[in-house]
């Protein structure tokens, strides 16, 4: 019980001094834009694969699934509506939470046990402002956008397959998709992996930044910053739900 | 004697319920070196780390040019890191950036001059630490000795007042460490910094060493000049001073 606290109030203060840097500190955009290519353009090979595939799985077992009620024409609705409101978002950010946020804090954790975040602080610099923060940023900015890819290619996938299995028109499958995804569902997507990419950027740092030992304990850290990372979004992912559904029904 | 600009007072430190020291007292003039000497676990290096605010003491207080530095903020700690500089163990030169780059970081973070200033001074202290066109080089492409004199000549490129050096010869050859030890040396006449050194190595202490400070059971059992320790009576730190030198006499033999 007193971890949690503690996990709760360190997350808490490194998250205040990551935005207090955001906000107040001399801004290093290039450190910015280097995370936003390691933590996000690298992730958008695996977001396709990941979302192409999802949607065409999602598919081909609706398809089945409606069949005994006639309801197979609706396919491309339920998938579209799955996949902008939950999976999109959820299955991009466990993918690139456990890509990136593994990345993070091993390689935090290596500068943490070879004395290169003390040597940061004492040559006059802040390791939030030169490590954190720039994380923090970039996650929070490249995950909405890795989300609408992952939107566009599984309800892409998923139309495919629709038209495939139940033997539906290019143009009906759009129609349908388009008058079914309305602006709150696609907000409430994004705001989601708002939300995920901070999670991502902020455990893996916390984890990386307090690594003590050797390169064991780098090992140790990296699985839980993956174990953290993924209940995270999934509880994290439910209570969003919820209190979005309370907003926009 | 002169200046003192350093001074421990009454400091404890413990870390959960491991007390390194209690009520410590220590001076550390101007342009002296100082080593710190002693045993395993006895928080050498911890005396360090709260002089540069890595680590707090748990109780009394530290004295920087006649300064308290207990309880700074964060941006109060700059003045005072560009005038003391660390050199750590294993050199924690940054992996990412080059050896020209490594040592221009503090000189960018202090905002010491322009670019062409900044690269000027990277050749200079490369050449007073006894390296050559090495800029372009990243720190996986040099070897241990060159690493340690690398984080040497970043340490000195702000022209600190102060500097710590961590263990600064600890897994060297015996070539790289009288390299080491001459640059120390050579960097107090020639820089008249103030040096505090921490190893284990008594010989590289009596090369060194204006004065010597022994960290046992939990407090400073010795300060002196070499000569001092050499005569010092107490069995125990007898054998830790005179033995550790013996025994390094003998393998150079």
């Amino acid at each position: 019980m007193l971890r949690a606290f503690e996990f709760i109030g360190e997350v808490t203060l490194l998250s205040w001094a990551a935005l207090k840097e955001f906000v107040i500190g001399r801004q290093d955009w290039g450190l910015i834009v280097e995370q936003l290519s390691k933590g996000g353009v690298d992730s958008w090979s695996i977001t396709l694969l990941t979302a192409i595939f999802t949607g065409m799985v999602m598919a081909a077992q609706f398809s089945i699934g409606l069949e005994p009620f006639g309801a197979s024409i609706y396919t491309s609705k339920l998938v579209s509506l799955g996949i902008v409101r939950e999976l999109g978002p959820v299955l991009t950010a466990l993918l690139v939470g456990g890509r990136v946020g593994a990345g993070f804090t091993a390689e935090l954790g290596s500068m943490a046990v070879t004395e290169q975040i003390d040597a940061i602080r004492c040559l006059g610099a802040n390791p939030v402002r030169k490590l954190v923060m720039p994380r923090v940023v970039a996650m929070t900015l490249i995950m909405p956008l890795l989300t609408v890819l992952a939107d566009l290619v599984g309800c892409f996938g998923g139309g495919l397959v629709s038209m495939l299995q139940v033997d539906l028109t290019a143009q009906y499958v759009a129609r349908q998709m388009l008058e079914t995804i309305g602006p709150e569902d696609l907000l409430h997507g994004l705001m989601k992996s708002i939300f995920f990419g901070y999670w991502i950027a902020i455990i893996a740092c916390w984890k990386g930044m307090n690594i003590r030992g050797g390169a064991e304990s780098v090992g140790i850290a990296t699985t839980e910053t993956v174990v953290y990372i993924s209940v995270g979004i999934l509880v994290s992912d439910f209570v969003l739900t919820q209190l979005f559904l309370s907003i926009y029904g | 004697m002169s200046e003192t600009i350093i001074s421990y007072r009454n400091v404890t430190k413990a870390f959960g319920n491991n007390r390194i020291y209690r009520d410590i007292t220590l001076d550390i003039h101007r342009g002296e070196t100082l080593c710190i000497i002693g045993g395993s676990g006895t928080g050498k290096s911890v005396m360090m780390k709260m002089l540069v605010g890595l680590l707090e003491p748990d109780a009394g207080d530290i004295e920087f040019f006649g300064q308290s530095i207990v309880g700074l903020k964060q941006h109060q700690w700059l003045d005072i890191r560009r005038r003391v500089a660390m050199l750590f163990q294993g050199g924690a030169l940054f992996d990412s950036l080059t050896v020209g780059e490594n040592i221009q970081y503090p000189m960018i973070e202090h905002k010491w001059g322009d670019k062409s200033k900044r690269e000027k001074r990277v050749t200079e202290v490369l050449e007073m630490v006894g390296l050559g066109k090495i800029e372009e080089l990243y720190p996986a492409e040099i070897s241990g000795g060159m690493k340690k004199r690398v984080a040497l000549a970043r340490a000195i490129a702000v022209e600190p007042e102060v500097l710590l050096y961590d263990e600064p010869t600890t897994g060297l050859d015996p070539i790289s460490i009288r390299r080491i030890n001459g640059l120390i040396r050579n960097l107090q006449e020639r820089l008249n910094v103030t040096s505090m050194v921490v190893t284990h190595e008594m010989p590289s202490v009596f090369t060194i060493a204006d004065r010597i400070a022994m960290l046992h059971d939990q407090h400073i059992a010795f300060v002196g000049t070499p000569e001092e320790a050499k005569a010092i009576k107490d069995p125990w730190l007898a054998d830790f001073i005179i033995g550790g030198e013996g025994v390094l006499n003998e393998e150079n033999k």
